[in-house]
């Protein structure tokens, strides 16, 4: 049987075009020796492994072997009118007031940022611009949080290009939220990102990232956020995948979180054709407050798999997790989520709710809730619902007067407002609501 | 004309007949009582008349200002004027109140071509009519019947009535789970909306309703027909006797 596993990983198109890629780029890819070490052993457990298909438990429903037909080639710099195209790219957040990082097909591109006139504790820069100045704090860094067993990371790791290096030190407040911005120009690329994020001890920020693109180009992203928050530090996160209708996007945070923290990181997911969404979240110190939230809409083909993986290594940490999917047409949601509590993690308060609303009978939605409990005193739960619209609510308000798309929509937004209404950020969660609301709009 | 014309009406759920050959014509201006026992239909008759899925007609036909309803919509009945106060009225946990109001009205006014309530006007409105149904504001903060007791639930109703203004509303069992205090603030919402062009339908199983919602006419519903009618004196003689004779007569019938 053991021979069986022996058989080589690298097989399809895909896998080879990404070995191809590697060996093309690897030595121009930013970053010295160690970084280059740190690359070559993530190539090698991609080559081990290949691509994640069905038969890896954690991508059983999302067969990536499968999905991905072909590796593109790396993006090439961004072009004067590919800038251009990005001016207004983040234009989704309307009214709120961000500081913007702008990567257009994976590279930093300092003009269209804002970069003057920094908070006070707050440094930001480029992540291929620290690997090239040999940043020997930075690079030591890199990898520390995210698995480096999960293939997605793993490539990240061996094809990382460019991303958001972001310190800020013990005891700031950054009032204006950082908003990294990664377009897609709409070239058939590939463009792989990775972001290092240092909150301090007692600070306090927030981090918007949104991904985006243009429809009609089956571009493909490969996004991971390393994080680290401080003790006693208040951190929200929220992640935009908002990609165009043809594009291959993986993302990745993992974050190590200290103690008395207040955490919050909230997952919308409404665009790209093929969605992998991974949370790898690490609760290290005691008695750190987190909400983990997220709402996907997904119509037509789209696939969009979020996996969760939250571990409790401390004492009396408290962690709520909601997520809503609304699916039409033939889409398919996925939700994997596991909770880990570790056999110190005692008085761990520990809560997933996942929620799917199918909109059509050829819609599918595949829920894996997980509890690991190796502590004894604690309270954890987990629920999973998948189901239509209440016909007879929907007759209710048709009752009243409200056309059938109408109340259809208002049902929707009410159940999806159970995970928006954890968004502190109000402006925030309008925009949300309001990219909600069109989306309701085009529904057919 | 008669507002609303029922034509031996045959309809039920999943192709069973809970009415069977229900004949009412009501005029503008008229208050109607249905009165009859548990299973006669009258819950039925509210929901096909408010086109609830699955309440099909199998026979006979309703007009409604001329028009045939069956083939409107429920949002359509809605607003050419049909209004159903729900008998259980739904909960509808993460649609506000007001939203839930002001898009039904507006719903409304936009399929009658009129213009849409300035927000203004419309908070005036809810709010005037809130404060005669003792209503308080701090529920319309709520979602749609979150958190509301009974009585505040069909006093919710009434307020929906009252905003939208039909030309003609089916009370479905409003006494139910009313106790006499919330009764005579129901029945006076009711009262205070009664005139001319206004019809209405009550539904009820107990005649001390119609002591404060006076009807014009009162008809005995039995096995999916109106099998007695009368005047409001009828109903009184209903409370004394009970609905035996008149199950029996549809019975033999």
């Amino acid at each position: 049987m053991h021979a069986m596993t022996e058989v080589k990983a690298i097989k399809t198109a895909a896998e080879a075009g990404l070995a191809e890629t590697y060996a093309a780029a690897r030595s121009r890819l930013p970053g010295g020796k160690a970084v280059a070490a740190q690359r070559q052993a993530a190539f090698e457990v991609f080559v081990r492994d290949g691509l994640p298909h069905r038969r890896v438990e954690d991508w059983k429903y999302t067969d990536l072997r499968a999905l991905m037909r072909e590796a593109r080639p790396l993006a090439p710099p961004p072009d004067a009118a590919a800038k251009a195209q990005a001016k207004t790219a983040g234009a989704m957040l309307g009214d709120v007031e961000t500081r913007r990082l702008v990567f257009v097909d994976g590279a930093f591109v300092p003009e269209l940022s804002d970069t003057a006139a920094l908070e006070n504790g707050l440094t930001v820069g480029s992540l291929a611009q620290a690997l090239a100045d040999g940043d020997a704090a930075l690079s030591g860094e890199l990898g520390k949080r995210a698995p480096a067993t999960d293939v997605a990371v793993a490539l990240n790791t061996a094809l990382m290009g460019d991303g958001a290096a972001i310190r800020i030190a013990p005891g700031a407040t950054i009032e204006r939220p950082l908003h990294l911005v990664f377009m897609a120009s709409g070239k058939p690329a590939a463009s792989f990102v990775r972001s290092l994020v240092a909150v301090g001890e007692r600070a306090r920020a927030m981090l918007i990232e949104s991904h985006e693109g243009p429809p009609g180009c089956g571009y493909q992203v490969n996004a991971a956020l390393e994080l680290a928050v401080g003790e006693g530090a208040h951190v929200d996160h929220v992640r935009i995948i908002g990609e165009g209708a043809e594009a291959l996007h993986v993302s990745t945070l993992a974050a190590a979180i200290g103690g008395k923290a207040r955490f919050n990181t909230f997952s919308f997911v409404i665009g790209g054709a093929v969605v992998r969404n991974q949370i790898f979240l690490d609760f290290d110190g005691d008695e750190t407050v987190a909400g983990i939230r997220g709402a996907t809409l997904l119509k037509a083909r789209q696939h969009a798999d979020t996996t969760l993986v939250v571990r409790h290594s401390g004492r009396g940490c408290q962690s709520r997790e909601v997520f809503k999917s609304v699916l039409d047409d033939e889409a398919h949601g996925v939700f994997q989520g596991r909770i880990i509590v570790k056999p110190h993690a005692q008085q761990t308060d520990a809560r997933m709710m996942t929620r799917a609303l199918l909109l059509s009978d050829r819609a599918e939605a595949d829920n894996k809730p997980e509890l690991e409990i190796f502590a004894d005193d604690v309270q954890c739960g987990h629920g999973a619902t998948a189901g239509a619209i209440d016909e007879a609510l929907k007759f209710y308000l048709m009752a009243r007067g409200i056309p059938n798309a109408e109340a259809e929509a208002l049902l929707i937004q009410a159940f999806l407002g159970e995970a928006l209404d954890g968004l502190e950020h109000a402006a925030l969660r309008e925009a949300l609501m309001h990219r909600v609301a069109n989306w309701l709009k085009t529904r057919g | 004309m008669p507002l609303l014309e029922i034509n031996n009406l045959h309809a039920g759920i999943e192709g069973k007949d809970i009415l069977r050959g229900l004949t009412l014509a009501v005029n503008a201006g008229e208050v109607h009582a249905i009165m009859g026992p548990n299973g006669s239909g009258k819950s039925t008759l509210a929901y096909v008349l408010a086109g609830k899925d699955g309440y099909a007609p199998t026979a006979g036909e309703v007009l409604f200002d001329g028009r045939n309803i069956f083939d409107l919509a429920p949002d359509e009945r809605a607003a050419a004027g049909l209004f159903l106060a729900f008998q259980y009225p739904l909960e509808i946990p993460g649609v506000a109140t007001m939203t839930f109001l002001r898009t039904a009205l507006n719903a409304q006014r936009k399929k009658r071509g009129q213009a849409e309530l300035s927000t203004p006007d419309f908070l005036k409105a809810v709010r005037g009519l809130a404060k005669t149904l003792g209503i308080d504001q701090e529920m319309l903060r709520r979602p749609v019947n979150v958190g509301f007791s009974g009585g505040e639930k069909k006093r919710n109703e009434i307020l929906q009535m009252a905003l939208l203004e039909p030309k003609l509303a089916v009370l479905d069992e409003t006494d139910s789970g009313l106790d006499i205090d919330a009764l005579k603030i129901v029945a006076d919402g009711v009262n205070r909306l009664r005139e001319r062009t206004r019809s209405f339908i009550v539904i009820t199983h107990y005649q001390r309703l119609l002591n404060y919602i006076v009807p014009d006419v009162v008809h005995v519903l039995s096995k999916g027909r109106i099998v007695k009618t009368g005047g409001k004196e009828l109903a009184l003689e209903l409370e004394a006797r009970g609905y035996a004779e008149y199950q029996e007569e549809a019975a033999v019938a």
